[in-house]
């Protein structure tokens, strides 16, 4: 074992190297600046857990949480229903299969600044492409109502990333071999007992892979919303990681950013865990399956 | 299995191409149209964005830079992943939990917290401004991604193939060249079509760690008038091409696309 685990290392020492320095040096940092004030740019003093009794009485604070979990919360009740239901109709294989993926895979590649021009300009009054078919339809875009705005955002983060969870979904379903859904039919099943009981199980890892990479892409946004509504109307639509950027490097205040970082650190390190949780019984349950 | 042709997913797509299209097209009007009045064809093609783009290194060297060190953040990713994800295939270490655990943790983590430590480290080490603290900074998300995605398809190669390279006497690096690494090619290519993505899309840190000598396509487009109330045609020329190397990535990967990842034995 000892051996096998100094072996293990040799072959892991070059990941664990960058992670060490692109990853746990900066938190390192920020637990650092944490708990100190900054004078005169380098001389830092500790002030203990003043930072963190300030933050967790700010009102910005709690309301930038709240929205970045309540638009994740819409973001994954959107995207993953969606994705399963497109990747299932998708046609399997064939030419028109592969035109299609091409042009859903599309908007994946689409960097994230281009993403938020492409809303704005969507957007724009009267010349706007969404605001002019709203129009026909009798609503009115207007982008100073906060549930307008909402609703924007989460279009242009569906039209962003549901693709990835049609790909994941239809890369699952075509691992499916064909006689499950032989025997699937010598039974009589309907469509809905072949989608419940053989083909939701089987993507029941994919789908934890979409869900996991959905929930914190959408809870980190930054960009994209900051470009359609630089936070507003109001503060309607600035999520933690404006509230963050704008603490920590237009108001330079080090101290309070770092306090923040930490609490949103700790967040993530939560729902990591909370996943982690449910993600390694699953593992070996499937094993369990495969080796039956 | 057999099914009808359905309407939904051509309806879907149809749907997330008219935004691309409305980007194309305003990148051929000129700015008096696009103010003017809606229209979905441009009254008069020009082509006046792409020769300001494609005229003026100070644009066209933002796709150069954004193309530097989203190659190089791929090939560092891949790279040490490789025996990283080879270790979690097959090897029972102690701490393959907590490792693992450590990287989904980082994956996850907000660029925004990273933001202003990632600054001092890279001034602090003369590196502001240069494509490799792009390419290192990037790694955070994307060689935890790397990691699972070629442990899945490591593990999906029999260990046998191993134990019988051991015995043919082959070298750890030999029978990387050319027995593991040929096996799990598509996988090679699926992990780098995902960390070419999430690196290339990225903003917030990319913009923060250069200012001129390595500034991607996007700070260029947000200092160019401010991407909310400036050059608006420009700005759509400047998208549409920025949106092209993606579309070529996409076409070259279009058989391995289907494949995805399952994250195999980890998850």
């Amino acid at each position: 074992m000892i051996r096998r685990t100094a072996t293990a290392y040799l072959f892991l020492a070059p990941a664990l190297l960058i992670m060490a320095f692109c990853g746990v040096l900066p938190i390192a940092f920020v637990f650092f600046y944490s708990v100190h004030d900054v004078f005169a740019g380098n001389s830092f003093i500790f002030v203990g857990v003043t930072w963190f009794e300030q933050l967790l009485t700010s009102r910005e604070f709690w309301g930038a949480l709240a929205r970045s979990l309540g638009f994740s919360a819409l973001v994954l009740a959107i995207e993953i229903p969606l994705g399963i239901y497109i990747a299932l109709r998708l046609p399997a294989r064939g030419l028109v299969s592969s035109v299609l993926v091409v042009l859903l895979a599309i908007p994946l590649l689409a960097p994230l600044i281009v993403v938020g021009y492409l809303w704005k300009v969507l957007t724009l009054t009267e010349t706007g492409l969404l605001t002019a078919a709203a129009a026909l339809v009798g609503i009115d875009l207007d982008m100073n109502d906060p549930v307008v705005v909402w609703i924007i955002l989460l279009l242009m983060d569906a039209w962003h990333w549901t693709s990835l969870v049609v790909l994941l979904c239809f890369a699952g379903l075509r691992a499916i071999p064909d006689a499950y859904y032989q025997a699937a039919r010598i039974d009589g099943a309907s469509g809905w007992a072949v989608f419940r009981h053989i083909q939701l199980p089987k993507l029941r890892l994919v789908l934890l892979i979409a869900i996991l990479l959905r929930l914190m892409d959408s809870f980190v946004i930054y960009t994209e919303a900051y470009i359609v509504t630089r936070g507003g109307p109001g503060v309607s639509t600035t999520f933690l990681s404006h509230e963050l950027v704008q603490t920590a490097t237009i108001q330079f205040d080090l101290g309070e950013g770092g306090a923040m970082s930490v609490i949103y650190f700790l967040i993530v390190l939560a729902v990591s865990w909370a996943f982690f949780r449910l993600i390694v019984p699953a593992r070996s349950r499937a094993e369990r399956s495969a080796l039956a | 299995m057999r099914q009808r042709l359905s309407p939904a997913p051509f309806l879907y797509v149809f749907a997330l191409m008219m935004p691309v299209y409305w980007l194309v097209t305003m990148s051929f009007k000129t700015n008096g149209e696009i103010a003017g009045q809606l229209t979905l064809f441009p009254a008069a093609p020009t082509l006046a964005q792409y020769a300001v783009i494609f005229g003026d290194p100070a644009w066209y060297f933002g796709y150069v830079n954004a193309l530097i060190y989203v190659a190089l953040n791929v090939a560092i990713a891949v790279t040490v992943a490789i025996p990283a994800a080879y270790a979690f295939s097959r090897h029972d270490f102690f701490g393959h939990r907590t490792l693992f655990f450590g990287l989904l943790m980082f994956r996850m983590m907000a660029p925004a917290i990273l933001l202003v430590p990632f600054v001092q480290v890279f001034s602090d080490l003369d590196l502001i401004d240069t494509h490799i603290a792009v390419a290192l900074a990037h790694c955070f998300f994307n060689v935890p991604l790397a990691i699972w995605i070629l442990e899945g398809f490591m593990s999906a190669v029999p260990r046998q193939i191993d134990e019988s390279a051991l015995i043919d006497g082959y070298s750890v690096p030999r029978f990387f060249r050319r027995i593991m690494l040929p096996q799990i090619a598509p996988g090679i290519a699926i992990t780098a079509f995902y960390c070419f993505m999430f690196s290339w899309i990225e903003f917030l840190l990319a913009n923060a760690l250069t200012t001129i000598d390595a500034k991607p396509i996007a700070g260029i487009m947000t200092r160019a008038g401010g991407v909310l109330f400036g050059d608006f045609a420009l700005l759509a020329a400047a998208s549409v091409i920025g949106m092209l190397p993606g579309i070529a990535l996409i076409v070259l990967m279009k058989r391995h696309l289907a494949r995805g990842f399952s994250m195999g034995r980890i998850l």
